[in-house]
């Protein structure tokens, strides 16, 4: 501290010879932990919530069948663990990604994630026919307040897969452009957060919907 | 509108007053500035007084709507069927609540949150300086949808949480008006939520352990919490709305297995956690300002930090009770009248901590004292006619009537508006380098005081008799004189609107008398009061270190010296338009989705997402501040110090 | 729970922040999280596939306990959460995020439901057991309101 010089208490407080004196400040500039990982958690955590409004919906909604199909008469189980399947491998595959990452390795890490975009556009496509099938049937989202809640919650969790994908191929294109800087690193990391998310969200959706939908 | 005069000579003003100001800005060179030092930048200082701009025009909107309620329901009896038409009456107290609500009440809150906080935490920014000036756009975009749908089309006329006439029942863009501004108004209000968290949590000085940050900062994590936690329900639920008109969907419709009373629910888990998130702001206020005209600690700080985290939870548990009457049976219904009663009990406890805290105390009465006497005797009252409303029996006769609205009306002005202003006349001397005039303070004082009892407590009294809510015509005459007093109320609070911004005006012109050259004007005791007024731009030189609750007090008790030399260059976030681009973009996407405009909600959807790539590509954000204009700037204050003591 | 450390030396570099990155990932971790996944996907499929549990109630609770079980291997395998990171706050946040949840659906359940079975007769179980039971309950005037009825909003 011995290149900061002090003014005498000019701003009128009470000087008490008593008290001890007390370092009051930092003489470097001040090292704030970065925010950007909690911050991102808790952004994961709000989206948590508009899923739970949704899951709510649908608990209500899911019997008002309208006289329409029900799930049980809809779902395919095996396109339902295809996709399952797909989302899994792809959460492993990013998991790759970060390992490379931490090795910094940019090639094996650009890999690993062009593999986990593969997957998770497999996951779509299914998604998308397996819509488009519904809908051919007569069993759109405008049938009946049951198909209303599964179009919309399984449909938003597949909004988030798009939008994650397209983050996905920004980064590789920031990557590739300026490697693994700590920049890059902490969105990749980020976006592995996001992408293990919609796994989680998956594991509620396959359940309460799919599989809960099938019982009878 | 050519047959609705009252629209007509709006529109004209707006259009008269538009060319004033643009004339203005043009004439003093002023659009330079403005864009480069206001509109794109990232110091939380101004965009917080940004957020304060927009809550107080706002503000004069939401109260004109006020005043022709009160006056098209002073007249409107028997034969006279008033000089407003009921579809004009539905969405004038529609558009008063949402404005009041989103465009006053939260930019105001937010704007005192976004200000104080890093500088009550001893930071010199928050944790994401350019999402915080997004968030602010995305505010600013909600506001202009809404003040569009003056003139552009209509307002919605359901109400300000849309409770009826939903999905394909209410065709026509004035519930659409509604539905994007506050979708997109949501998307700025939830990223600052968890701005602020973040801020709270990772930028605090050294020494700045949780049970010893201000109290302010306490209420402020805890709001920012319940943000974070509640505003995706609302984006939901009107997410679901939306499908329904657009999409031909089946959530709230009458048939196909549609449930209209699910969407009342869904709305109301957000709509109550949100009042607390107005009013818990308020009374980290007042606990700045009763500890500070007191002249003492703030009496029982742990158990106002531990009432504010019980009120923060408490609040999710009690949504049901706006909607008592819809069914949901006997004991569903008493499960939530008990924990609102519970609520009242932290509630309480905070008062009592504040009038400890004035006992034995050496109390001066300043303005932002006086707010908060008004506020501790106006909110507790509104309170207990809260705790009444709580038992369900009580409330299937109170429900939707007058005794309602006097209520909310009372612990949001008594809580939320008292609350800030309390905060305008405290903080404004460290905002703007002076203090605001006391005469015209106190006239806007006591105008709102008496104004807001005047028009209110008839209120009660004809809810108890019976009155139901959002009504623009009675049969009745001999409820006119109750109708009356209330509207002379309003004229009352009109004046202390009028004495307010009168106020800001003479202190303006006033201002090298009201000078405050220490930064320091009340003998404050938290962080913010040890920088200058206004604050450099990097808030503090140094970064402080904390040893006790109340450390400014702490450091003024200890003899404290500031340094004079040794200033190093300080590493600041830059300026940047991108959020006020991608703001206005989500504002066309909105105006197009209103108007079906397919095409071009499309093109700026898309333009969005491009903007928004575009900005990550962007790596060079920030700059330093060199030592030696650090230096100059703590040279003028070092001078103005010397000076003020002379 | 200062963010700040407080050692001096002005010669700081803003890059030696190792721990910025995050959590530190293993493949362990990610090989074993992956296996649970497989297993704890596999056998609720089954169960339904499969027709093995004949009871409806008992069936929701197994499928709803191995979700329960998966989404805390992925939280911990995959998304390394424990109570030191981020100086415990994720963990606080997670846990104040899941009581939240939990509040919105169970409370919309419970609260939907019981408006259903009283107010929309023929929509619930209930109602319909109880207008057996006691005919005059479906002349009551809730009855027959239905929904748009004066007691909603």
């Amino acid at each position: 501290m011995s290149d900061i010089r002090y003014q005498a208490a000019a701003t009128g407080g009470t000087m008490s010879a008593a008290l001890p004196a007390r370092e009051f400040h930092l003489a470097h500039e001040p090292h704030p932990e970065n925010g950007t990982a909690l911050g991102f958690w808790l952004y994961l955590m709000s989206d948590c919530l508009i899923f739970a409004a949704l899951f709510a919906t649908y608990g209500v909604l899911g019997r008002s069948y309208a006289a329409g199909p029900t799930g049980a008469q809809l779902f395919d189980l095996t396109l339902v663990a295809l996709n399952t399947a797909f989302l899994l491998m792809s959460s492993i595959t990013f998991g790759f990604a970060m390992l490379s990452k931490q090795r910094m390795k940019v090639r094996a890490t650009l890999g690993w994630l062009l593999v986990t975009g593969l997957f998770g556009l497999c996951f779509l496509a299914l998604e998308l026919y397996e819509f488009a099938h519904l809908i051919h049937q007569g069993a759109g989202p405008q049938r009946s307040a049951f198909l209303s809640a599964f179009f919309t919650l399984v449909g938003t969790h597949g909004l988030h897969v798009t939008f994650g994908l397209i983050w996905l191929v920004v980064l590789m294109l920031q990557i590739s452009k300026h490697g693994l800087i700590r920049e890059n690193k902490r969105r990749l990391m980020c976006l592995s957060m996001f992408w293990h998310f919609l796994d989680v969200v998956w594991i509620g959706v396959f359940t309460f919907v799919y599989l809960m939908g099938v019982l009878q | 509108m050519a047959h609705e005069p009252i629209l007509l000579w709006t529109f004209v003003a707006v259009v008269l007053g538009g060319i004033v100001m643009v004339a203005a800005l043009t004439k003093f060179r002023l659009w330079g500035p403005l864009w480069h030092d206001w509109i794109c930048s990232i110091d939380h200082k101004k965009i917080g007084i940004m957020y304060i701009i927009l809550g107080i025009v706002m503000l004069l909107r939401g109260f004109s709507d006020a005043i022709m309620m009160r006056l098209q329901q002073a007249i409107a009896f028997g034969d006279n069927v008033g000089y407003l038409p009921p579809h004009h009456y539905d969405q004038i107290f529609t558009a008063h609540g949402v404005i009041m609500i989103f465009f006053v009440a939260m930019p105001l809150v937010t704007g005192f949150m976004n200000y104080l906080l890093p500088l009550q935490i001893g930071a010199r920014d928050v944790a994401f300086p350019f999402l915080n000036n997004f968030s602010f756009w995305m505010t600013t975009s909600g506001a202009v949808l809404v003040m569009l749908s003056l003139f552009l089309g209509e307002f919605s006329t359901s109400g300000w949480l849309a409770l009826s006439n939903l999905g394909t029942q209410n065709p026509g863009v004035g519930l659409d008006y509604y539905i994007w501004s506050l979708q997109i108004a949501g998307v700025g209000t939830t990223l600052s939520g968890i701005n602020l968290i973040v801020t709270i949590i990772k930028m605090r000085a050294p020494g700045m352990t949780l049970m010893k940050m201000p109290v302010f900062t306490w209420t402020a994590l805890c709001t920012n919490a319940l943000i974070v936690a509640t505003f995706p329900v609302l984006t939901a639920a009107l997410a679901l709305m939306s499908l329904d008109r657009y999409a031909g969907t089946n959530f709230f419709t009458n048939d196909l297995g549609g449930n209209a009373m699910l969407y009342v629910n869904l709305i109301w888990i957000w709509g109550h956690p949100e009042v607390y998130i107005l009013v818990l702001p308020a009374f980290g206020i007042f606990s700045e300002v009763v500890a500070t005209f007191c002249r003492k600690r703030l009496f029982g700080y742990t158990s106002m930090v531990y009432a504010t985290v019980c009120i923060t939870i408490l609040s999710y548990l009690v949504w049901l009770h706006h909607f008592f009457t819809m069914g949901s049976g006997a004991s569903v219904n008493t499960f939530f009248g008990i924990t609102t009663m519970i609520i009242s009990i932290p509630t309480g406890a905070k008062i009592f901590n504040w009038l400890f805290t004035m006992y034995k105390g050496r109390i001066r009465f300043e303005l932002p004292m006086m707010w908060t006497v008004a506020f501790m005797v106006t909110f507790a009252i509104g309170g207990m006619t809260g705790v009444l409303l709580a038992v369900p029996p009580a409330d299937f006769v109170l429900h939707n009537s007058l005794f309602l609205i006097a209520h909310f009306h009372n612990v949001i002005i008594g809580g939320v508006v008292f609350g800030l202003f309390a905060g305008i006349n405290f903080w404004y001397p460290k905002a703007f380098g002076y203090k605001l005039d006391e005469f015209w303070g106190k006239c806007s004082f006591w105008c709102w005081l008496i104004g807001f009892w005047v028009a209110f407590t008839p209120l009660y009294i004809l809810g108890l008799m019976g009155i139901t809510r959002r009504v623009s015509h009675f049969e009745d005459p001999s409820l006119q004189i109750w109708f009356v007093v209330a509207a002379a109320g309003a004229g009352i609070v009109a004046l202390g609107i009028a004495s307010f911004l009168i106020q800001i005006v003479v202190s303006y012109l006033r201002r090298d008398q009201l000078r405050d050259a220490t930064g320091d004007p009340w003998d404050g005791r938290t962080l913010e009061w040890a920088t200058s007024s206004p604050p450099p731009q990097y808030n503090f030189a140094f970064t402080p270190v904390v040893h006790e609750i109340d450390a400014w007090w702490d450091m003024k008790k200890h003899g404290y010296q500031r340094p004079l030399t040794g200033f190093q260059p300080i590493h600041m976030p830059a300026n940047t338009a991108a959020g006020v681009v991608i703001s206005g973009l989500s504002l066309v996407l909105g105006f197009a989705l209103i108007w079906h405009m397919w095409p071009l909600a499309a093109a700026s959807f898309a333009a969005m997402i491009l903007a928004a790539i575009i900005h990550t590509f962007n790596y060079k954000r920030d700059y330093h501040i060199p030592a030696v204009q650090v230096t100059d700037t703590e040279n003028l204050r070092t001078q103005q110090l010397l000076a003020s003591h002379v | 729970m200062s963010a700040q450390d407080v050692h001096g030396g002005a010669a700081h570099g803003h890059d030696d922040h190792h721990h910025d990155d995050g959590p530190h990932s293993t493949v362990s971790a990610y090989i074993i999280g992956f296996f649970l996944s497989v297993v704890l996907t596999a056998i609720p499929f089954w169960l339904v596939m499969a027709k093995v549990i004949d009871d409806r109630g008992t069936a929701v609770l197994a499928l709803g306990s191995f979700a329960v079980v998966q989404i805390l291997v992925h939280m911990v395998c995959f998304l390394h959460m424990n109570g030191k990171a981020e100086g415990g706050w994720t963990l606080l946040s997670t846990i104040f995020s899941i009581v939240f949840v939990a509040v919105t659906i169970a409370g919309t359940l419970w609260v939907m439901l019981h408006m259903n079975t009283l107010m929309m007769p023929g929509h619930g179980e209930h109602a319909a057991a109880a207008a057996e039971r006691t005919p005059a309950a479906a002349e009551t005037p809730a009855a027959r309101q239905g929904y748009g009825g004066a007691a909603t909003n």
